[in-house]
């Protein structure tokens, strides 16, 4: 049986080799990426965190602008961001099966990880800057 | 024919899955906790942004946070999303494991599982237990 196998796709379809959903495996790569990177800065966020703790509210400023923290707090938002808009999105097309509902609802994750991720950003470098 | 004769006992097979019948296992409920706090974190990115925010307006929006934060329910809130972030953090470790093709035996699956959920209460007090003896 195996000689009369055959497939409709185009050889070319196989080379770029995207998928159904033309996107291929950028999904689960930019997932496994970010994840990666999370480890060793949610590790230094929590620490950032207890360090704050200690501290009063110039204190807080003070350690939030330092740069090295600054930057470890800006690259946990983006990255944590980036990683929480692509879960949710699983967690979406997994049980929401209305369509309509699925697209409003892939939209609002957008908005929600955009809009968290700038509030945050926008305050680290605020409070970095010191204006 | 004659009736079936009864087993001696319960043939040991997997039972198939159903609701009322599926029996819970670690990687299971590892799996189903995977996504929970995942779920958990999503909405706790909340509180990070509030907390920046109210440092970026001032004392006085700062000290609401803190007194937010340092009640008994922002605590219990708190060390919940430290666990969340800990188990997550695991389990994705975990995953990485997996996805360099080693771990899959049962022995090792259910090691893995129970690691996971070991690590993160360990890793949630160890935190915690820092964080209350300095602040």
């Amino acid at each position: 049986m195996g000689q009369f196998h055959f497939s409709i796709r185009t050889p070319v379809k196989g080379v770029r080799g995207l998928g159904s959903a033309r996107s291929g495996t950028e999904h689960f790569w930019r997932q496994r990426l970010t994840a990666v990177a999370l480890v060793p800065l949610a590790l230094a966020f929590v620490a950032i965190v207890i360090c704050a703790s200690t501290r009063d509210y110039e204190g807080a400023r003070a350690l939030v602008s330092h740069p090295l923290t600054a930057i470890l707090l800006l690259l946990f938002i983006v990255t944590g961001a980036i990683h929480g808009k692509l879960g949710a999105q699983v967690v979406i097309e997994d049980y929401i099966h209305h369509e309509g509902l699925k697209v409003l609802a892939v939209i609002a994750n957008i908005l929600f990880a955009a809009v968290v991720a700038v509030a945050a950003v926008f305050a680290v470098l605020k409070i970095s800057f010191g204006v | 024919m004659a009736e079936a004769k009864a087993p001696a006992r319960a043939a040991e097979r997997p039972l198939s899955p159903h609701l009322q019948i599926y029996s819970l296992t670690w990687t299971m409920a590892m799996s189903v906790i995977h996504r929970a706090t995942g779920a958990a974190l999503y909405a706790g990115t909340l509180l990070l942004a509030y907390w920046l925010v109210s440092l970026a307006v001032g004392p006085r929006a700062f000290a609401v946070a803190q007194d937010l934060f340092g009640s008994v329910v922002g605590r219990v809130v708190l060390f919940g999303y430290t666990w969340a972030l800990f188990h997550h953090m695991a389990g994705g470790i975990r995953h990485f494991i997996w996805d360099f093709g080693y771990g899959f035996d049962q022995k090792a699956r259910f090691a893995l599982a129970r690691a996971t959920l070991i690590v993160s209460l360990v890793l949630t007090v160890l935190v915690w237990v820092i964080g209350l003896s300095v602040g």
